[in-house]
């Protein structure tokens, strides 16, 4: 095979974004012309130095954070077979971020309201509102047409959880809108600067209560719709943590919220708030756990390169948060530095989240490997079924002989 | 592409993903009488690797160039995948593999160098159409029968009016009589003209929250470019990586099929200026049928990877309208090999998002209810 010519270019991959190269051993001619000092460089092994075309069954040496063996699998030249997601960072994961932080304050928000918090019934209504327009703006910056966001809302596709999520997100920031403008105009009229105003008053109080609810109720779908947003894609690690995401981005999101009311509402006022942080930090600690190890070779993205030392992070930051979280009844500074780190590790979270998708899309080893395994699982049972059969046929025909 | 948004039904193709059934427009919002499904096979045992489709392809439909020469540095491929502007795209696979003896088959010779004393007037049977590919070959016999690349005209061939969708070409007697690849060399080239499969179940169709995509009367999936807005959600549901996201007009683009020009009863570009007939268009259960025969040929042949790719409507997409007679495994062309429609999951991660949406709003509630204060 002349595949031994190639052995010595291991773990010598070319510069990201150059194609691979083929065995110098082969090269005459044209592909000589081709060669360029990158190719000779040593940096770590990448995707595209596997997957030669055809027998290009080999091992990748000398990678760093390998946390599985390497799985040996063909491909078109190394190339990914997936398009990558043109969803740009940071408008995306933020997207994912602030969803949970806003749909989770809506629910505080609401609950504070009923149980005569008004602090962190201000805070959580303002983070349900900015949440949602930020939530907004990011959406619509990413899309190609911005002009054409209102054609997500010309249909109703279950289908699409884009569009689910667009029939969400729209009447939950109208609803956060009001919750929060109640929140900003009651003082404001109460001030009596806007006396013409003042009559309107009255309705203020329940206004903002009842769009506090509504908002409430639609707060928890748009935490989890974005798992299934990014999970019902071909991205093999987004769409194979599908039964997990959502609970890590709900955890996610209340440990995000929970943080925010510990940084904002006084400490008698939040201890719901430390609740929910702590509830939330250990819903997204678990769940996140599970999913990175029930994935398997999908779920390596999630362990490996810069998203893997991001996910590390938010785990720490969401853990210690939690733990700060326990003991923030006692101390408003140690509930503020909690908070912070919550949110810090909400955040990293989203973004570690949807760089190992990226990451999972680029290297073909991901989409072939798992399926390759499935093919072949398929098709042994076939035969073990066919041959099964067949015996019980020559059983049959054996014993009426 | 004069597709209009209001007479053309944009949510009913959805229905169709979460169901396996063969005939993709049916129960869409058109008549019972709409025309069959139209389709392509692409034989890749033919292919020699000419890129007529995708030049024609891009003529036709005004698709943009990708960038400069865009050399991929590892064969004669430059456009790399498909994409937004790449709606056609030729694999190109130099494959090391175990010494052959040539084996007279009657073709014109074209091997590369001096052909093997074996094969009177031949250079063995190269896999793919005789493009044997070692760029310096000198011919040494005819040309190939099918057609003279010289004389190759793309444009005049486009204008030519199709046969009736209905009725198809007898492919010409010297497309199906190639022999087991490999060459003298120790090295066989493959080449594929890969395209939008037109998915029974499409993802991107499913996922699309505009409507933009829709399924047309012929079973195609088509973009409307007027109502697409760029959210790039089909991107990365479309399981094979077809697909793409054009930077100048910020939305989605993809093969059409030649919606356009099936609409007037001819042929697709690619089709009508393939000179091998290795991309073959036509009524899917014709081509399915055709799929076969041909497979089994290559079989008897002694091609021992030979398979049909897409054409099973079992599979996870329940079967392509553009599928394809490869000669190794999907994934060395650059195709996954089990490909799964990605809506296939989605009821049960809705249900896991309610249970979700459900914990954190009982687990919320417990937070209040859990103190005094």
């Amino acid at each position: 095979m002349p595949d031994s010519a190639g052995e010595p270019r291991d773990g010598a991959a070319p510069a990201p974004g150059e194609g691979p190269t083929p065995d110098r051993g082969e090269r005459h001619g044209w592909d000589q012309l081709t060669t360029t000092p990158s190719e000779q460089g040593t940096l770590t092994g990448g995707p595209q130095d596997r997957g030669r075309p055809g027998a290009s069954r080999r091992r990748r040496r000398g990678a760093e954070e390998l946390m599985v063996p390497e799985a040996e699998f063909q491909s078109y030249y190394g190339r990914q077979v997936i398009h990558t997601p043109t969803w740009k960072v940071p408008d995306v994961p933020l997207y994912l971020y602030l969803g949970g932080l806003a749909g989770s304050s809506s629910v505080i928000g609401a609950l504070a309201d009923a149980t005569g918090r008004p602090v962190l019934r201000r805070t959580a209504r303002l983070a349900g509102s900015i949440g949602s327009i930020g939530s907004v703006v990011a959406l619509i910056h990413d899309l190609g047409m911005p002009s054409r966001f209102l054609n997500m809302l010309r249909v109703f596709k279950v289908t699409s959880p884009l569009s689910v999520g667009s029939w969400i997100l729209s009447p939950y920031s109208a609803f956060a809108g009001v919750a929060a403008a109640a929140e900003v105009g009651g003082p404001l009229l109460a001030s009596g600067r806007l006396p013409r105003l003042a009559p309107l008053l009255p309705l203020v109080g329940p206004v903002g209560r009842a769009s506090g609810v509504a908002a409430a109720v639609l707060g928890p779908p748009l935490a989890t719709y974005t798992a299934v947003l990014i999970a019902d894609t071909a991205v093999p690690t987004w769409h194979e943590s599908y039964p997990e995401l959502p609970f890590v981005f709900a955890g996610s999101g209340m440990a995000a919220a929970g943080g925010l009311g510990m940084i904002a509402a006084p400490v008698h006022e939040a201890g719901p708030a430390r609740r929910a942080a702590v509830a939330g930090a250990a819903l997204e600690l678990g769940l996140s756990h599970r999913m990175e190890h029930r994935t398997g070779l999908v779920g390596e993205p999630y362990k490996i390169g810069r998203q893997g030392r991001w996910l590390k992070a938010a785990k720490a930051l969401t853990a210690v948060g939690a733990v700060g979280a326990l003991f923030a009844g006692r101390s408003r500074a140690v509930g503020v530095a909690s908070g912070l780190a919550l949110n810090a590790g909400s955040l990293l979270t989203r973004f570690g989240v949807f760089e190992a998708g990226m990451a999972s899309a680029r290297d073909p080893k991901y989409t072939v490997v798992p399926q390759r395994e499935r093919l072949e699982a398929r098709r042994r049972a076939q035969a073990e079924a066919a041959a099964a059969a067949e015996g019980q046929d020559a059983g049959r025909v054996g014993s009426a002989a | 592409m004069s597709a209009s948004t209001d007479s053309r039904p944009t949510t009913g193709g959805h229905r169709k993903g979460f169901f396996d059934t063969p005939s993709p427009a049916d129960g869409t919002g058109y008549d019972a009488d709409h025309p069959p499904r139209m389709g392509f096979f692409t034989d890749t045992s033919v292919c020699i690797g000419c890129k007529a489709c995708e030049v024609a392809c891009k003529e036709w439909n005004m698709v943009p160039a990708t960038g400069e020469m865009d050399l991929t540095g590892t064969s004669y491929d430059n456009s790399s995948m498909l994409g937004a502007s790449t709606w056609r795209h030729v694999a190109f696979v130099e494959q090391p593999v175990p010494q052959r003896a040539p084996v007279g088959l009657g073709m014109p010779g074209i091997g590369p160098g001096p052909a093997p004393a074996a094969t009177p007037g031949g250079g063995g049977g190269c896999g793919s159409g005789g493009g044997c590919g070692s760029g310096g070959g000198s011919s040494s016999g005819g040309l190939p029968p099918v057609a003279d690349m010289g004389d190759f005209d793309v444009l005049s061939s486009l204008e030519g009016t199709a046969t009736d969708p209905g009725s198809l070409p007898a492919p010409s007697a010297g497309a199906g009589e190639q022999g087991p690849s490999g060459s003298p060399e120790g090295v066989r080239w493959l080449m594929a003209s890969d395209v939008c499969k037109h998915c029974t179940n499409a993802a991107c169709l499913d996922v699309c929250p505009t409507g933009a995509l829709f399924r047309t009367e012929f079973g195609t999936v088509v973009v409307q470019d007027d109502v697409c807005n760029g959210c790039g959600y089909c991107i990365p549901a479309c399981p094979y990586g077809v697909i793409g996201k054009r930077e100048s007009t910020g939305r989605a683009h993809k093969c059409t099929l030649c919606y356009d020009r099936l609409g007037e009863g001819m042929t697709p570009a690619c089709a009508k200026a393939c000179p091998t007939e290795s991309i073959q268009f036509g009524p899917v259960d014709e081509l399915r049928r055709r799929a076969d025969e041909r497979l089994a040929v290559l079989q008897e042949k002694g091609e021992p990877k030979a398979q049909l790719y897409g054409h099973d409507t079992e599979d996870g997409v329940g079967g392509d309208g553009a599928f394809f007679l490869l000669l190794d495994d999907p994934e060395v062309y650059g195709l996954p090999p089990d490909p799964v429609v990605t809506t296939r999951d989605l009821p049960d991660m809705w249900k896991h998002a309610a249970m979700a949406a459900g914990t954190m709003l009982g687990a919320l509630a417990l937070s209040f209810l859990g103190a005094r204060r």
